[in-house]
């Protein structure tokens, strides 16, 4: 359709990008200048609360902290989806749709649901604080959401590329190393995005299993923000370091999103 | 076959899906001493949530914000994608920017808007003084308005992205058959991008009300589910109930019966969805 011209997505777009730029200026403050009132810009700029995160372990390990737990489990949820929403999309057994929905029900879960139960049995394994802890728990609404993704995908593929691999002596193994994973790679793509994302904000269970080693950023400004209002300009410092990891994933991601998600067969 | 493909998948959902949901289970029906005698006591603790204020107080104010959440986003996100350049540059910047909200920690959400309403440091308190008004945080009508404002600043370009996709998916032709026939901008979107993005929307509409149902960190941080009780949702609940009074058996009471919501909802989009999942996928197979 022939487009024409329309102003509402600037104003939307700036009107998001406003909390970011305030954000921004915070970080760039004084908490004496944040105090004194209101100024759209900065009178004396100072990166001292960024050298001061990216200069104490403390503070920037927890940017590593959850950075690894996130990767860990993308990588899970993604290797074990890609086989399971293959049976999805090409068996037919007793029982598929229920476990399907089966699946997707974990996905619409709580993360409060299944805390105390997270908390007990990772405590049971020796698992408290550890990457592995976070990234198994999060499994419980990512794997869903990446076999619903990938499903799509996969049916998008004629099955007849199935049938000519084996005829051509493709293994399972090299039918999909070699046939089926090239053919869904943007759908790997968009998946991996979407676990990435909803791993990355979730707090209350990354929180909640780790202490000390593994405690994300998140974990770590809230203990902080016991002086919020003591220390805003440190805390909005820590906030625009933690926009930045998602930032660096757009730009991965830019010409996927650009085209849209195009979640296969689903739309 | 189709199991060796799907075992991988069981056995981690089995890990972090199934058996905690068993675990609270358990807690549900029995009562603990100090977390290591249980006892069975049948269905008290589900007695006691259900006769609970508290607890329904929670589950409406829950439900209230998710289906506000939808009201708000779902329309919102439909017309901006309608109006997104459907290319070009402009058209890629637009949808980097809105990306960025998405993949913001909910803590740091909760921050940043708990900082937008401080008076001195906020810019929406002070920008809301500077036009004459003011934030009161201490009213609950407020702080409603400042929760919808940070989730629709969080999560409207999900609707935007997934509509936009849909929106893509559209073969040019259609829009051309249209324009022969003379349709209007509103009998396109009626009779062609809407039945389009119809799958899109309920997976847009799916995600945004289970996740504003358990919003949970962003809410806790701005509000701490105050004033009073006005903003103490499910999730909030649930957490104050089994962690902070460490009393398992309600909690698990209280998250089984959550559970049960959130299947049946689950349930009722499924079936809306499903006619084109796996039930065509089985169509092919056969």
């Amino acid at each position: 359709m022939r487009h024409r011209f329309s102003l509402a997505p600037l104003i939307y777009v700036t009107l998001l990008m406003v909390p970011v730029y305030w954000l921004i200026v915070m970080s760039l403050k004084t908490n004496a200048e944040i105090k004194s009132g209101i100024t759209l810009l900065p009178r004396e700029p100072t990166i001292a609360n960024f050298r001061m995160i990216l200069g104490d372990p403390d503070w920037y390990m927890g940017y590593v902290n959850a950075l690894a737990y996130v990767l860990i489990n993308v990588a899970i949820s993604v290797t074990v989806a890609i086989p399971a929403a293959y049976a999805f999309s090409r068996y037919r057994f007793a029982g598929d749709r229920l476990l399907f929905f089966g699946f997707l029900m974990f996905r619409m879960m709580a993360p409060a649901i299944l805390l105390v139960p997270f908390v007990q049995i990772f405590s049971d394994l020796g698992l408290i604080d550890t990457y592995i802890a976070v990234a198994i728990a999060h499994c419980f609404f990512n794997v869903p959401l990446a076999i619903w993704i990938l499903e799509g995908f996969i049916s998008a593929v004629p099955r007849e590329m199935d049938e000519s691999a084996r005829i051509d002596g493709y293994g399972t193994w090299g039918f999909f190393h070699r046939i089926l994973l090239p053919q869904i790679a943007p759908g790997i793509a968009v998946t991996a995005f979407f676990c990435f994302m909803f791993s990355w904000v979730e707090f209350l269970l990354a929180n909640a299993l780790t202490t000390i080693d593994a405690k994300p950023i998140g974990g770590i400004m809230t203990r902080a923000g016991g002086v919020l209002a003591a220390d805003i300009s440190l805390l909005a410092a820590a906030s625009v370091i933690g926009l930045i990891p998602g930032v660096v994933l757009i730009f991965f991601m830019k010409n996927h999103l650009a085209r849209g998600f195009s979640m296969g067969r689903v739309t | 076959m189709a199991f060796a493909y799907l075992a991988p998948a069981l056995i981690v959902m089995g890990l972090s899906g199934v058996l905690p949901m068993m675990f609270v289970g358990y807690y549900a029906l029995h009562d603990t001493f100090a977390g290591n005698s249980f006892v069975w006591v049948g269905l008290t603790w589900f007695g006691q949530v259900l006769t609970s204020p508290e607890f329904y107080g929670a589950a409406a104010r829950s439900l209230g914000f998710a289906l506000l959440v939808l009201a708000i986003q779902v329309p919102l996100g439909i017309y901006i994608a309608l109006r997104l350049p459907p290319k070009g540059v402009l058209s890629s910047i637009y949808i980097v920017l809105m990306t960025i909200p998405l993949l913001t920690p909910s803590i740091v959400v909760g921050y940043l808007w708990k900082v937008l309403t401080l008076p001195q440091a906020g810019l929406l308190f002070e920008g809301l003084r500077w036009l004459g008004g003011g934030l009161d945080m201490n009213s609950p009508a407020v702080t409603w308005a400042v929760l919808l404002l940070m989730d629709a600043w969080h999560w409207t370009s999900l609707v935007v992205l997934l509509c936009f996709a849909g929106l893509r998916a559209i073969p040019d032709d259609y829009y051309r058959a249209a324009s022969i026939d003379g349709a209007g901008r509103w009998a396109v979107f009626r009779h062609i991008q809407l039945p389009k993005l119809r799958l899109v929307l309920l997976i847009a509409v799916l995600l945004r009300f289970m996740d504003a149902f358990m919003i949970y960190s962003e809410a806790y941080v701005v509000t701490r589910g105050g004033p009073g009780v006005s903003t103490t949702f499910l999730s909030h609940e649930l957490v104050q109930t089994a962690l902070i009074q460490f009393d398992l058996g309600q909690g698990g009471a209280m998250a089984v019966i959550y559970f049960a919501i959130m299947v049946c909802v689950s349930w009722a989009f499924f079936r809306l969805i499903v006619p084109r999942a796996p039930a065509a996928a089985g169509e092919r197979a056969t």
